[in-house]
């Protein structure tokens, strides 16, 4: 305290050292240091999105569109009989009237050369034409379909002209039929519904996802129904009832760890148990969606119980204080508070279901089905099967398609997840 | 049962409280009063903590009682027996003998939700509902099925509202949020909840430890007309509100019931060395 010599004590707390200063600078330099790594680590994460998703878009963009061909048909009534009109010989009537318009085209091997640009299933799509409407047949129409999937490439530009001809799937008499084609303005690459309009296909350029989309959504949808209830019920159960000690901690433990198992160990189950024990009915959504709620439970308990934990003690003493009785004080209070809690848990645990795919192939859902399920007892495929079905297939045209199934994947989750953010931000309510 | 009509016997005679080492004397006029709350030998544990030892003491009805003393004492532990709030914490077990109105409130028979209609509760921190004003306060009628149509509800709401003296000031905007309130509007809000299902008893625990000056005046005037109807036990760690409000405070140190009495002698005359050092600021 006097003012003859500065004390031991004093210099200590000299904050204008060379020493004092010497440790702001590190200091501030260590904060800059912990800054740039979560930098780092953001644009690291941030880069292999955008790779990923970039080579996506690299190769399956092409797969939005799809190469059509428009020519005039005749549904010759020597082929077609209108008491029967199912039964005709749609194979000829296609022939002749797609090799009309090329005189050049005349031995029976240049006709099937040249009909190979159409996909294999047009004689069906105009049988199915003329079954809807018999007045067609005798008469002439407009008709546009899509080109099988070497052509489709070959539009693309996946298949270029600069190869020898023995190494690709085009010859060049019908690169020079389908130029005309073109120069006719008979080839258009609309967007591509077929995408989401059909359902799987052995032909890439009639292969679709509605089946997969329909089988995902009744399969999420039996896996919601399954899981919300029994996930928030024992949440409650576990929060608001149970007494803690040992058994709740036993309980809490196998909850963790059940949400750590890997899926393909759900599958089996469900194999071992839904299909083979109790005989339920295989590659079906309704047995998809119980092996996805067992997975989707443990994330649902855990996210609820951790809402139902977030609600304020006050709002439960205010309630209790007036005699509310313990169902009373959940329902009327605890649940509605910690449901946006609830509901964002739910839906990330939805979104990882939608994407969980070895559960599905072990119970049979990678089957090859050309028709959307019409409920949740018939067989279907999912998304992920979807994916895994293309990814299989050696045709061209599949490995765009694989891209953008995966893309339309991704798209669905990245909405589930913003609708979760968003109903978040939303409902969040701050004490 | 005979034990607690021989209790109740004796109700109306001064009850002296066991645990002080001093014979604690009771002013005049208190006598008189009906005892509401008859609590003997009550001991509060949690796990394995002594919280609450041996306490004796006795609420008057139609008086407001003070429980005074330093942070972890056991008032709030004693007050939350009171309506036994305390079965909801978990490892805490609370012995002894608690009567209200001559029934044992720990007995199996006593149906804890209706204890709590006829106990109702104010909290510290204020909270109302993230409902509207009005299903704030029709919220326990409500759930006891009290109104038989919406006019009876109504009626309660208002009765309420203007009991806890908050109707001037919401009467319209009654379906805005109650959490849009000031805090001392909220307060009063929750003690309008409290009262709405007609309560004997009000407990408040702190109600005014949240508030400022001006709002802890008009709580601590809301209480004194309070009175006329109800019977009022506040916690409180302002020796002047409790000289304010109420007309008994009890003392409570380190779990023990030290001294009760009329707040009138507590303050003027205690006959306890730790109540004169607590209320003359020597220590807690």
């Amino acid at each position: 305290m006097t003012d003859s010599s500065p004390t031991i004590a004093s210099a200590l707390f000299d904050w204008n050292s060379p020493r004092m200063r010497g440790r702001f600078v590190a200091r501030h330099k260590a904060d800059r240091r912990l800054q740039i790594y979560g930098l780092t680590a953001i644009g690291t994460a941030v880069l292999l999105i955008a790779i990923l998703i970039g080579s996506l878009v690299a190769s399956g963009y092409h797969s939005f569109v799809q190469t059509h061909v428009s020519f005039e048909v005749f549904v010759d009534p020597s082929k077609v009989s209108a008491d029967a009109p199912e039964k005709g010989n749609y194979r000829n009537i296609v022939r002749d009237s797609f090799t009309a318009a090329f005189p050049d085209a005349t031995s029976p091997r240049d006709k099937r050369a040249l009909t190979d640009i159409l996909t294999a299933d047009a004689p069906y799509i105009i049988r199915d034409r003329v079954v809807a409407d018999p007045s067609l047949i005798g008469r002439r129409f407009e008709i546009t379909m899509p080109v099988s999937d070497p052509f489709d490439q070959f539009e693309k530009g996946v298949i270029p002209r600069d190869v020898p001809e023995e190494q690709r799937k085009v010859s060049d008499k019908q690169i020079v039929w389908f130029d005309a084609l073109v120069a006719q303005d008979r080839i258009t690459t609309p967007f591509n519904t077929g995408l989401f309009l059909n359902a799987d296909s052995r032909f890439p350029e009639l292969a679709g996802l509605a089946g997969a989309i329909v089988g995902s959504f009744y399969a999420l949808l039996v896996c919601f129904l399954i899981s919300f209830p029994v996930g928030i019920a024992a949440a409650v159960y576990l929060e608001e009832f149970a007494r803690k000690g040992r058994w709740s901690d036993i309980l809490e433990v196998n909850i963790n760890n059940l949400a750590a198992v890997p899926s393909v160990v759900f599958g089996l189950l469900g194999l071992a148990v839904f299909l083979n024990f109790f005989g339920m009915p295989r590659s079906t959504p309704l047995v998809g969606g119980m092996v996805l709620s067992l997975m989707t439970l443990p994330t649902i308990i855990i996210a609820t119980r951790a809402a139902l934990k977030a609600v304020p003690p006050s709002i439960r003493e205010a309630a209790l204080g007036i005699g509310a009785s313990k169902h009373q004080v959940i329902l009327h209070h605890v649940l509605p508070l910690a449901m946006p809690g609830i509901l964002t848990g739910t839906i990330i645990g939805m979104a990882q279901a939608l994407g969980e795919t070895a559960p599905l192939l072990l119970i049979g859902m990678n089957a090859f089905i050309t028709s959307p399920p019409g409920g949740v007892l018939e067989s279907a495929t999912a998304l992920p099967t979807q994916i895994f079905i293309w990814a299989d297939s050696p045709e061209r045209g599949f490995v765009a398609r694989t891209s953008a199934a995966i893309l339309v994947l991704i798209g669905f989750l990245i909405a589930m997840n913003l609708v979760a953010v968003v109903m978040r931000k939303r409902f969040e309510r701050r004490w | 049962m005979s034990d607690a009509t021989q209790i109740a016997a004796s109700a109306p005679a001064p009850v002296a409280t066991a645990e002080s080492p001093q014979p604690t004397a009771v002013a005049p006029g208190t006598g008189a009063a009906a005892i509401k709350i008859l609590a003997r030998d009550v001991n509060v544990f949690y796990g394995d903590k002594h919280a609450l030892k041996h306490v004796d003491l006795d609420i008057n009805e139609h008086q407001v009682t003070a429980l005074i003393g330093p942070s972890g004492c056991g008032k709030s532990t004693f007050l939350r027996c009171l309506n036994r709030m305390n079965d909801v914490i978990d490892g805490c077990r609370v012995v002894g003998s608690i009567k209200l109105d001559k029934a044992d409130i720990y007995d199996t028979s006593l149906d804890v939700v209706q204890l709590r209609a006829r106990v109702g509760m104010v909290f510290q921190k204020p909270n109302p509902f993230p409902k509207s004003i009005y299903d704030n306060v029709a919220y326990g009628p409500r759930i006891h099925g009290i109104a038989h149509n919406k006019a009876d509800l109504d009626e309660i709401v208002h009765r309420s509202l203007e009991r806890a003296g908050l109707i001037k000031e919401v009467h319209d905007r009654l379906d805005s949020p109650g959490t849009g309130l000031s805090g001392g509007q909220q307060q009063r809000l929750c003690i309008a909840r409290a009262i709405a299902v007609n309560p004997e008893v009000i407990l408040m625990d702190e109600p005014c430890s949240a508030l400022d000056p001006i709002a802890t005046a008009r709580i601590e005037e809301l209480i004194d007309e309070l009175r006329e109807n109800f019977t009022i036990v506040i916690v409180t760690h302002s020796m002047q509100q409790a000289a304010r409000v109420s007309q008994r405070t009890a003392f409570f140190h380190l779990g023990d019931l030290v001294e009760v009495g009329d707040t009138e002698q507590i303050f003027t005359n205690p006959k306890d060395g730790r109540t004169q050092g607590y209320i003359t600021g020597r220590f807690g």
